[in-house]
């Protein structure tokens, strides 16, 4: 009897942990959803901050963020690929396989304003391209590789070894069977990679701050060398700097609320492909 | 020659894909690179021992001071708490997920805590400032709510998806003969997992916690936004503080290029470097060594 209440008390703590995060995630959207909603309007959507940033839209920041994140998938979305197929389909056990392990652990591992530090170092003054779209996506790319080849590897994984045997039997060659069996069979599930690559990209600011997020460009982009304005940056920005950050407050939840939208959206959108993927394994 | 052309491609392609392959570990050398050789540089003006113990950063007065301890504290305090909130929500809800919950609760509860993890950390931050902040200040009558509590409080949550993300596959992988077992012999579910399961899983659950605490210790938005920023050792948990990262982003884009700020900036980032290259060392470390081959390693 007291064995069984001991495990009723811990199976409810458990259960009440689970619960936390959940009551988390459901309080902080409620809360930008609360506060961001009165400021979301077709003008704020559309037009470029005014007035010093206090009246306005945030029409740059949405273009800024959407270049960085497709140009940092455009980059990272082949290499990540290609270096999954290599993990998985071609790499016997042995030492350069461990390193090559190692390093996508360790770079996942890397602080994201380390990225920026690199970033700047590397992109924007050594190979000097200057505080830019280029070398924020560059940033960026670096940063959500390992995002990109680690849901490749699982989705290849995924594919039945019988698929790549009966494709070989029937006398392709190894390419053959990666490019024409393989790879279409895990794109699904690489794809699901690639939008959970771009909202995190979507939502980064440390790697972007010195490499190509500006205060205030009055300009919308032209070319891959102009500097931006992004979303997370502009957050950033009106919630810490300058003398009107009460004044600001239902610019910084709306930019805040277009945000999550933009990030939540990607990754329900990713979560509701790999259940259906799931489903259709399993059968 | 058809054959033999073919074949060439074959090989070929494989050398590209190996090369391709290898752009991670190439691209955290050239991270290595650049941070030492824009770091080092501060070391002509300060010893590394008056770098790293140093009590006093006072980047932009002159003479500037160049201690980077109070960051290095304020970086490790507030992983400490944070770790203290997330170790066992994270490690709590995994054994929830993996062991009591229904397949159905199961496909609500994981895409929850997966969405918490995609939160960008700015939003993270912002909460923790514009509703954290003034809640602590007038519940505790504290003079800010920017400070060491909220911060670490924000950064728990940003690191139990990873925590409980990676302890659910290590319970989840035991083999259910081994669960089995032990139930046969009568021991309780709740037994089981404490007994039987959890110790079976104890590699993973321990990666799981140091890749956990290695995002918190990296992470930058949150500290920026909400630890406070006063570059000082904190000696309650309410003190604000200026952890490593906190500092290299609000100070970069004033440094002037290449000076000794900017130089002191990239050595704080190698400092911050080691550390989670650190902590991930022995993450893979322990998931390497000890890895879960089958019912054979207990």
């Amino acid at each position: 009897m007291k064995r069984k209440i001991t495990q009723q008390t811990f199976f409810l703590l458990f259960r009440f942990a689970a619960f936390i995060n959940a009551a988390a995630l459901a309080i902080i959207i409620y809360f930008m959803l609360a506060n961001g909603w009165k400021a979301i309007s077709w003008e704020f959507l559309t037009k470029p901050p005014m007035d010093s940033m206090t009246k306005g839209g945030i029409l740059p920041c949405i273009i800024g963020t959407l270049c960085l994140a497709l140009g940092s998938i455009v980059i990272a979305f082949p290499i990540g690929v290609a270096s999954a197929i290599y993990l998985n389909e071609y790499a016997a056990k042995g030492r350069a396989l461990r390193i090559i392990r190692l390093g996508i652990n360790n770079l996942a591992g890397v602080p994201s304003v380390v990225f920026g530090l690199f970033g700047l170092a590397f992109f924007v003054i050594y190979l000097k391209m200057g505080v830019s779209i280029l070398a924020g996506a560059l940033t960026l790319a670096v940063m959500s590789l390992p995002v990109i080849i680690g849901s490749t590897e699982e989705a290849l994984k995924a594919v039945p070894d019988t698929y790549r045997e009966a494709s070989l039997g029937l006398g392709a060659t190894k390419l053959q069977t990666i490019m024409r069996v393989v790879l279409p069979a895990a794109m699904p599930g690489i794809l699901t990679g690639g939008i959970l690559g771009i909202s995190r990209a979507a939502g980064e600011t440390a790697p972007i701050m010195f490499t190509a997020a500006v205060y205030f460009s009055p300009n919308l982009p032209t070319s891959i060398f102009d500097e931006i304005m992004a979303l997370p940056y502009h957050i950033y920005v009106l919630a810490t700097a300058g003398a009107e950050i009460e004044t600001t407050r239902p610019l910084q939840y709306g930019t805040a609320l277009v945000l999550i939208g933009l990030v939540l959206g990607m990754n329900i959108i990713a979560i509701i492909m790999r259940a259906r993927l799931r489903r259709k394994m399993r059968q | 020659m058809i054959i033999s052309s073919s074949k060439l491609k074959e090989q070929f392609m494989r050398y590209v894909f190996f090369i391709i392959a290898t752009t991670s570990v190439a691209v955290l050398l050239m991270i290595t690179i650049f941070l030492f050789t824009e770091g080092l540089p501060i070391l002509k003006k300060v010893s590394i021992r008056a770098f790293i113990f140093g009590d006093y950063w006072y980047p932009t007065s002159d003479p500037a001071d160049f201690g980077i301890f109070p960051l290095i504290m304020g970086s490790l305090s507030v992983t400490f708490i944070s770790a203290i909130i997330s170790i066992p929500l994270g490690v709590m809800t995994a054994i929830y997920l993996a062991e009591i919950a229904s397949f159905r609760v199961r496909e609500i509860v994981k895409p929850v805590v997966e969405l918490l993890a995609s939160l960008p950390s700015v939003v993270i931050g912002f909460f923790g400032m514009v509703l954290v902040a003034p809640f602590l200040q007038e519940t505790f009558g504290i003079a800010t709510g920017l400070n060491m509590f909220n911060a670490s409080l924000m950064l728990a949550f940003m690191s139990v998806p990873t925590i409980c993300s990676i302890s659910e596959d290590a319970l989840y992988s035991v083999p259910s003969s081994l669960k089995e077992a032990s139930l046969a012999l009568g021991a309780t579910p709740l037994e089981t997992i404490i007994r039987v399961t959890i110790p079976a899983s104890l590699s993973g659950i321990s990666t799981a916690i140091i890749l956990g605490m290695s995002r918190a210790i990296g992470e930058t938005m949150v500290v920026l936004m909400v630890a406070g920023g006063a570059a000082m050792v904190p000696s309650s948990i309410f003190d604000p503080v200026r952890p490593l990262p906190a500092s290299i982003a609000a100070e970069m884009a004033e440094a002037p290029y290449r000076g000794d700020h900017y130089h002191a900036l990239f050595a704080t980032g190698i400092v911050l470097f080691i550390f989670t290259f650190l902590f991930n060392l022995i993450a893979d470390h322990i998931s390497y060594k000890y890895r879960q081959v089958g019912d054979a390693t207990l």
